[in-house]
């Protein structure tokens, strides 16, 4: 038995510091993430998950300027965007994705800029990668409690309003209805979305916290129905996956070719991917003729949803499922 | 700022905003706007991955928005969209991290991959660039009607003859090939906004589609110059003249649309 | 057969413009079509009523050739799925269109002239001149160079109707083109088709759940309910004991002021829903039947699902699964 886990595991991995703190770090990151993703799947807002994140690459570069936390950074710029994207506020998907992407373009210039600074000013050479790729294994200690603050904060949005939120993703004319404040769900999602994302910026950097988003909150979609086990489903696979991801790159300290180990971010990102894959490949097809009750509601039956769709084969663009 | 060096600049500049313009429109129309981003950003792994076997850069981009165009083509039939591009975007950035913690001079590269280095630019790479502009000008051109049949009412262009997919997928080939010979120019992370800002300010000036192509070009020319002459003067990335630029245009043109909707009197019911 | 571009008075009379016959479509494991047959003759006008998910959308896909059938054959002025193509114009039921668009009326109306074309567009007199002479005949003239995101509902069937006519056509398909409209908006579109229609010898097969609208002008009917299809004029048609054969349960008819309504039920204040829905109708219901518009809400408000259902029944997508407690997935997969 010990000739298996020293096959999976390299020596020194549980002895080592920075291992057990990347593995705090990076659970608590995958499952605020993976939590909040389900609801970012839900409503169809995986691009404005990964315009966040690349916003925050923006508070990054600006704290290595002003000298404070890149969390702190990343957490900033990453509220403030939330809060310009909603304020732009537009329904429409269409008109939606494209505002979200003009604030992530005007957003990274500004990163553009204030990384120029950093390379120019300052002496953090690395600032780029490490904000762009992450820093799971060269992270502080004095970081843990504001990674768990930010965490709880974001954890506390989605548990408080999970009905609401449930609801008005599903269909927002109908939580209004029922006096839910739309807008300010809405607002409070897409906060613990920019939460969410500036923990796993932090971890596996800016540019690849969308896999943390999206990815897990896909596969448990894919596994079942219900909201909330896919919230809880989202997070364990987040954690499975980031934890795994850990010891592969702990691992690959001995690889070929630098040596000097394959980065944590790719085995989380290629994980998440390749179960994203396998869910689209094994999971069922959207479930077809269960019980009467649907049909009692005029639903075309057991034609998949897609009904209006199929005469226009791929939706062009984003705007597919959601419409809202 | 026009010295000969600097020629090159401009000329590309130029090159780069005419296509963005013209590829743009159909973005908007089509509301691809994520996919449009995530096809160059998934490049910059192909342009890692050339660097580091050796192969010209601009074969590395090609390969890799090819492949990450269809990809997110496929996928995005069998499941939701906007989640296959964001996972087939990622997957492709972790490859790209991967590359780049292969080699070991990155800072400076990856910096220039992702906003931009259009003052380095050589006179060698011109032509592929060029010839890769007309390819997809020409391309666009010729799909004009289908497309944007396609676009606005796809049921109809189906009962004619025009299948939905496959005009999406010929449409995300064309962005492949546009941004994977821009991204050189104005960085993997901000040729999105030199192709959503002109044209989103476009719509708002004219009701008509073919003026409203002309005008993005225009438009995303402008802004090109305005951004490499700003460059040139401050010596600050393009990328940044670019992206504040974008979302300038298109904060004028929702200005505008709200400025001459107040003015114009109300409709008459139908 | 040859197709000539004559009027109708120089057509075979006998020649059916759209001819179904055993016609069964299986999608998803479920029969939509059963052994569906009827006939169009020229210039005829013929209306297809059924509820939601009664096989409408299928059957209008099948003669468009996106579709395949499982069985039966289905052939416009006797040709084949293949040579279909510039036989048949098709109306949808709504396009997405935002108001920031660049497309005026009179482009989208041009696009259904040259839009399966690809090459440069060579601006011509001559497709100016049609496009306005198509824009008159649907009186959108008006609004030719409007924004088509700006429209009404209204204004923009209009617009599409004239799209799809332009290329002249000789079927036309309309896709529940009344389900957004109000009741004076879709009385004009039908008086406006009618019209339209008749002057070009174009046959009109128009979706619907609800068939007083169509009264007026329709010169037949097509009933689809539980798969299987029942045709004729509305007299043959639309009478109890057809009906009742069709839903497979009791169903009554009643005229009312000229108005026509198909009411399921024992009568005792109990609601039972034919097959799925439109036609279902409880004495105690709020709606009143005399207006003669659709008495789909009349259901009771129970679960999340039937309350989506009814409040999403404005935008016209199916209802989501009411199966309460989990993720309604009307929407196609979350992932």
């Amino acid at each position: 038995m010990t000739w298996l886990l020293h096959l999976l595991f390299a020596p020194g991995f549980f002895s080592s510091a920075p291992v057990r703190l990347a593995l705090l770090t990076g659970g608590v990151a995958a499952l605020v993430s993976g939590a909040v993703g389900a609801f970012t799947v839900l409503r169809g807002q995986s691009y404005a998950g990964h315009a966040l994140a690349d916003i925050s690459v923006t508070g990054g570069s600006g704290s290595y300027l002003l000298g404070i936390s890149p969390l702190l950074g990343f957490a900033g710029t990453g509220v403030l965007a939330a809060g310009v994207m909603d304020m732009i506020g537009i329904r429409r998907p269409r008109g939606r994705d494209l505002a979200t992407g003009i604030v992530r373009g005007a957003g990274l210039g500004i990163a553009a800029l204030l990384l120029y600074w950093d390379t120019t000013h300052t002496a953090a050479a690395g600032a780029a990668v490490t904000i762009l790729f992450g820093s799971m294994f060269t992270l502080s200690p004095t970081v843990v409690p504001l990674v768990i603050a930010c965490g709880a904060v974001a954890l506390a949005i989605v548990v408080v309003l999970y009905r609401p939120l449930l609801l008005s993703s599903v269909s927002a004319d109908l939580a209004a209805a029922r006096g839910i404040r739309v807008r300010a769900v809405g607002l409070a999602c897409l906060l613990a979305i920019a939460l969410a994302v500036s923990l796993s910026a932090l971890t596996v950097g800016t540019i690849l916290s969308t896999a943390l988003l999206v990815g897990p909150a896909a596969i448990a979609l894919r596994i079942t129905r219900r909201p909330g086990l896919a919230t809880v489903t989202a997070a364990l696979i987040g954690v499975a996956v980031t934890w795994v991801g850990i010891v592969l790159a702990y691992d690959s300290f001995t690889w070929p070719p630098q040596h000097d180990g394959w980065p944590v971010s790719f085995f989380v990102v290629a994980l998440t991917f390749t179960g994203y894959l396998l869910a689209q490949l094994t999971g069922r097809r959207p479930d077809r003729g269960r019980g009467s009750a649907r049909r009692a509601a005029g639903r075309p039956g057991g034609q998949s949803a897609r009904e209006p769709a199929p005469l226009a084969a791929a939706t062009p663009g984003t705007s597919a499922p959601a419409g809202r | 700022m026009f010295q000969p060096f600097m020629m090159n600049a401009w000329v590309v500049a130029t090159i780069v905003a005419v296509v963005a313009g013209v590829v743009g429109f159909f973005v908007v129309m089509r509301g691809s706007a994520f996919v449009a981003d995530a096809v160059p950003q998934g490049a910059f792994a192909g342009a890692a991955g050339a660097s580091l076997i050796g192969v010209s850069t601009l074969v590395g981009l090609g390969v890799f928005a090819l492949a990450g165009a269809l990809v997110i083509g496929w996928l995005g039939r069998r499941g939701r969209h906007d989640v296959a591009t964001a996972l087939t975007l990622v997957l492709m950035l972790g490859l790209g991290a991967l590359f780049l913690s292969f080699t070991t001079q990155y800072s400076s590269e990856i910096f220039a991959l992702l906003f931009g280095e259009i003052l380095g630019i050589s006179s060698s790479e011109i032509l592929p660039i060029a010839a890769g502009a007309v390819v997809c000008i020409v391309a666009i051109m010729a799909m004009y009607r289908p497309l944007l049949l396609s676009s606005l009412a796809p049921e109809s262009g189906a009962a004619r003859g025009v299948k939905a997919s496959r005009m999406e997928l010929l449409f995300l080939l064309v962005v492949a090939v546009a941004t994977s010979m821009t991204l050189p120019v104005v960085g993997a992370l901000l040729i999105f906004s030199l192709m959503i800002g002109p044209p989103a300010a476009a719509r708002s000036l004219t009701s008509s589609p073919l003026r409203a192509m002309a005008l993005s070009v225009v438009i995303a020319v402008a802004l090109a110059w305005v951004s490499v002459a700003a460059s040139y003067q401050t010596n600050w990335p393009v990328g940044f003249f670019v992206g504040v630029g974008g979302a300038v245009c298109y904060a004028g043109g929702r200005g505008w649309s709200a400025w001459s909707a107040a003015r114009r009197p109300a409709a008459a019911p139908a | 057969m040859t197709m000539t571009s004559a009027t109708p008075a120089v057509l075979d009379r006998a020649a059916d413009v759209l001819a179904v016959d055993g016609l069964s479509v299986r999608l998803g494991g479920r029969d939509v079509l059963r052994d569906v047959g009827f006939r169009i003759g020229a210039g005829e006008f013929v209306g297809l009523i059924g509820s939601n998910g009664a096989g409408k959308t299928t059957l209008l896909k099948v003669i468009l050739g996106l579709v395949a059938p499982t069985a039966g054959t289905v052939s416009v002025c006797g040709q084949p799925r293949a040579a279909r193509k510039g036989l048949v114009g098709y109306v949808p039921q709504k396009i997405q269109l935002d108001p920031d668009m660049p497309v005026r009326a009179r482009d989208l109306v041009g696009l259904g002239l040259d839009g399966h074309r690809f090459g440069l567009p060579l601006p011509g007199r001559g497709k100016r001149q049609q496009v306005d002479e198509m824009l008159r005949a649907v009186d959108a003239e008006r609004f030719a160079d409007e924004r088509v995101g700006n429209l009404s509902g209204g204004e923009q069937q209009r617009v599409m109707i004239a799209h799809a006519l332009i290329s002249s056509p000789r079927l036309l398909l309309l896709d529940e083109p009344l389900a957004n409209l109000d009741l004076r908006s879709a009385q004009e579109i039908i008086a406006l088709l009618a019209r339209v229609c008749a002057q070009r010898g174009v046959s009109v097969l128009i979706s619907a759940h609800e068939m007083n609208p169509l009264l007026p002008v329709m010169d037949s009917v097509v009933y689809l309910a539980g798969g299987r299809a029942a045709s004729g004029t509305t007299a043959e048609v639309v009478r109890s004991e057809v009906l009742s054969e069709l839903y497979g349960h009791h169903v009554d008819v009643i005229r009312v002021h000229g108005r026509i309504l198909v009411v399921a039920g024992t009568g005792d204040g109990l609601d039972i829903p034919a097959e799925s829905g439109a036609a279902a109708c409880s004495p105690t219901s709020g709606q009143s039947p005399a207006a003669g518009e659709s008495v789909a809400s009349g259901y009771p408000l129970g679960e999340l699902g039937e309350q989506v259902g009814h409040g999403q029944s404005l935008s016209h997508e199916p209802p989501p699964e009411p199966v309460p407690g989990a993720l309604p997935g009307a929407q196609g997969d979350p992932s």
